[in-house]
């Protein structure tokens, strides 16, 4: 079976998957949560058949005022969630002033139950995305440090732990847009934990890129005089049963949850299932092949084909 | 490493599992060894606050470690489940009520500066009693809330307030006597006598400042100034009851019980008797700020219902139960032997982490089960990367007993380097996730982390164990359809197709 030699088109499955994310990327699909901006949310729960719509609680609100500076509510955005259930996203109020919504929409639609309700300080936002930034940029800079020092045996060992990076980069590019593309679709919004299934994704991601890698640090001792690309590709087929399987196992458990699992963790669970698929495909099909696109220099071919084609 | 050795570090393991999961209530060593679940799952408050002092400007670790031990005894009376006050980073304190939906009154609770009254009693009330006595100071009705007052150094003249041991006056009959006054009633002497309303002289409102001192013989003392209000009331007061005693008492729990020892007219005072330098300046702080040494203001609050949790717990274990057994079914049709081993060692691994869970101990929330049951789908990683060598290695001509070892000894560098690699993320996520408050993400991490950890332990040890037992016993020279090969000679890239 020859995977590397088929390297191109798997590198055009992986930009066909990125491009329409990064363009939903481009459109504001990624919404960022009060995680990230500061501001209030409120899960609602409606007695059965009373959820109003979404101009109904707006006009409801109009007359609530923030008890701190007295002024009106401002922008209110209302989403539905489940059967009978709102979530309502504004400006950063105070307790009194969400219990006066509470109130005003009891009066108006019957019983309100508040499911939820959070409130952050745009400061804090601010600052969660500061961190969010960096906890993303420190996991990728210490994983390449550590698959750098765990090859560091090979000849060219840095390459490996940037071709791991890369692959990283690929899956977070494919959740960023997947979420972008669902955020357009659904109206999902990138929450903390959405941030933490990407970095889990990034650990897990390059658990399968070592175990390929490892294969090819002992082939490498194993067959001196084949030509560097047989090797790789030969590494990539004998360890795709345990990569295949691998995933599998975790994409079962990971299914059963966004299948039957609480609404709560829905989100979550599905931007893991699709990363941990992102992971292996990245690490099978992307990883080794830079690898042998970095020994082959193949980057100057690119530019013959450019020219040449740029002059016929 | 001796065989005999690692199974009797196994059979401890699943001993203590069987101890420690089993039983519904486990109480071992005076611990309660529950699991603890998070706000998601049973509701309740959460609370980020937030030193409300310029960030140029450092707060002392010390003072954070106060400001939370006093929120802790303020919250406490709060909700039914474990209360969690803790100091996140330098400047944050995040706070947990589980079971409580008023956010309201919780929030006001912990912000509002505590009520320091002082408290008029004709005998001493014992501070290390833990009774809370009543005062006929209502904080709601009164106009005169205490608020914050920066210490000040003022005035000369000091008059003394000592702080006695207990001067038993009738320690024989130890008769409480209900009733409205404790005044010039005879009952009993160390603390304060249930039912009795005694009288609030004046609040923390009319203390100017307090700070920690020494006195003329170079003991620590507490130095106080009053407002000019203040002054004239505990003038008026301390004329009147010489050799009685004022209750100092703060969120009605008395602190301190100086005698009076002469009237006190200057507006300033001092507390002098035996305590050390950190009683006094303790004392100081709790007078002087009315509790809080830093002042904290609200930086994010979060309120969960309790319906939300249990329906979706619930649903993530059947969840989480369908996706074990989907692992377990894969594992002993592909792995045939090897696989039925290796579900044991699932079986085990599921249960040492239920342990560890117990033991750290882990909030569990719903990220925090989402965690635990992709962690089972990943832990049989370690035995698939074996299982595949140990197959190559057969193919390529092995004796079985040879294949096996070869199969644990090659797999081992990519399951260390594969595992480290996880490990770094939990550590960056505890970090992200530590620094505002976010247990959820932390919880997750942690979680991850732990399973990580016990699956190499399972993976590897159990699963090897498990296997040689079974090669001791039963001959499979012939049998490789149980290791679920064909045949020995299948060559290795065919069968990757």
């Amino acid at each position: 079976m020859n995977i590397i030699g088929k390297r191109y088109w798997f590198f055009g499955l992986s930009l066909a998957v990125i491009i329409p994310g990064l363009i939903a990327l481009a459109l504001g699909g990624l919404k960022p949560s009060i995680d990230f901006t500061g501001g209030t949310m409120l899960e609602l729960q409606f007695a059965s058949g009373t959820a109003p719509a979404a101009d109904q609680v707006r006009t409801t609100l109009g007359s609530v005022t923030i008890a701190q500076t007295g002024r009106g509510l401002g922008d209110i955005q209302v989403q539905t969630s489940g059967t009978n259930g709102l979530i309502l996203h504004l400006q950063q109020v105070d307790q009194t002033t969400i219990t006066a919504i509470l109130d005003a929409l009891t009066k108006s639609f019957g019983a309100t139950t508040l499911i939820m309700a959070d409130n952050v300080g745009a400061a804090v936002g601010i600052e969660v995305a500061q961190r969010a930034a960096g906890a993303v940029a420190l996991a990728s800079l210490g994983i390449a440090l550590y698959v750098w020092f765990a090859f560091r045996g090979l000849p060219h060992a840095f390459r490996y732990g940037l071709a791991a990076v890369t692959a990283l980069v690929h899956d977070v590019l494919v959740l960023v847009g997947i979420e972008a593309l669902l955020g357009l679709i659904l109206g999902w919004e990138a929450d903390a934990l959405f941030l933490t299934a990407v970095l889990t994704v990034i650990g897990f991601s390059v658990h399968d890129t070592i175990v390929v890698f490892d294969r090819i640090r002992e082939n490498q001792n194993k067959y001196r005089y084949s030509p560097f690309e047989t090797v790789v590709n030969h590494s990539v087929v004998q360890t795709l049963d345990r990569s295949i399987n691998t995933t599998l196992t975790v994409l079962f458990t990971l299914l059963a949850l966004s299948l039957f699992g609480g609404v709560t963790t829905r989100h979550f669970v599905i931007i893991l299932l699709v990363g941990m698929a992102s992971g292996a495909y990245s690490s099978i099909f992307n990883a080794a092949a830079i690898l042998v696109v970095w020994e082959n220099r193949e980057w100057e071919t690119w530019f013959r084909k450019r020219k040449r084609s740029a002059t016929v | 490493m001796n065989r005999t050795l690692l199974w009797i570090v196994i059979i401890v393991v699943l001993g203590a599992d069987i101890i420690v999961n089993v039983p519904a209530k486990v109480q071992i060593l005076g611990m309660d060894w529950h699991i603890r679940q998070g706000l998601d799952l049973q509701g309740g408050i959460q609370v980020l606050l937030e030193a409300d002092v310029p960030a140029s400007q450092s707060v002392s670790s010390q003072s954070m470690a106060v400001a939370a031990q006093i929120i802790h005894n303020r919250v406490d009376a709060l909700g039914v489940g474990e209360k969690s006050v803790q100091v996140s980073g330098s400047r944050r304190i995040v706070v947990e009520i589980p079971g409580y939906d008023k956010p309201e009154e919780a929030v006001k609770l912990i912000q509002n500066t505590a009520l320091l009254e002082f408290v008029e009693s004709q005998y001493y009330l014992d501070p290390t009693s833990t009774e809370p006595i009543e005062t006929d100071y209502l904080a709601s009705s009164a106009s005169t809330t205490p608020t914050i007052i920066g210490p000040s150094i003022l005035g000369t003249s000091t008059l003394t307030l000592t702080p006695t041991v207990p001067t038993p006056t009738s320690t024989a009959t130890q008769t409480p006597i209900l009733g409205n006054t404790a005044i010039g009633t005879p009952g009993a002497v160390g603390t304060a006598i249930p039912g009795t309303i005694y009288h609030t002289i004046m609040t923390g409102a009319q203390l100017k400042g307090a700070q920690a001192g020494r006195d003329n013989s170079n003991l620590p003392d507490v130095e106080f100034q009053l407002t000019s209000d203040g002054a004239t009331l505990f003038a008026d007061y301390t004329t009147k009851h010489v050799g009685w005693y004022v209750a100092i008492v703060l969120d009605k729990k008395v602190i301190s019980c100086p005698v009076i020892h002469e009237a006190i007219t200057g507006g300033t005072g001092q507390i002098t008797g035996n305590f050390t330098a950190s009683e006094a300046s303790q004392l100081a702080i709790w007078l002087s700020y009315g509790a809080l040494p830093v002042p904290l203001k609200v930086i994010r609050e979060q309120s969960i219902g309790p319906t939300l949790g249990q329906d979706s717990l619930r649903r993530s274990l059947v969840a989480g139960l369908i996706g074990l057994l989907t692992v377990v079914i894969f594992m002993l049709l592909y792995y045939r032997l090897p696989g039925a081993l290796a579900d044991l060692a699932l079986m085990m691994y599921a249960l040492t982490s239920l342990t560890v869970y117990r033991l750290i101990p882990v909030t569990f929330s719903l990220p925090g089960i989402a965690g635990f049951i992709l962690s089972v789908g990943m832990a049989v990683d370690a035995n698939i990367l074996i299982f595949e060598r140990m197959k190559e290695e057969l193919r390529g001509g092995k004796v079985l007993r040879e294949a096996v070892e070869m199969g644990f000894l090659r797999a081992w560098p990519s399951i260390r380097d594969s595992n480290i690699s996880t490990l770094i993320t939990c550590a960056i996520l505890v970090w992200f996730g530590g620094t505002f408050g976010a247990s959820i993400v932390k919880g997750f991490a942690i979680t991850l982390a732990a399973g990580v950890l016990v699956s190499m332990f399972t993976a590897i040890v159990v699963t090897r164990n498990l296997l040689h037992l079974a090669l001791d016993r039963i001959d499979f020279s012939t049998r490789h359809s149980w290791f679920g090969i064909s045949d020995e000679n299948q060559n290795s890239t065919e069968s990757a197709e």
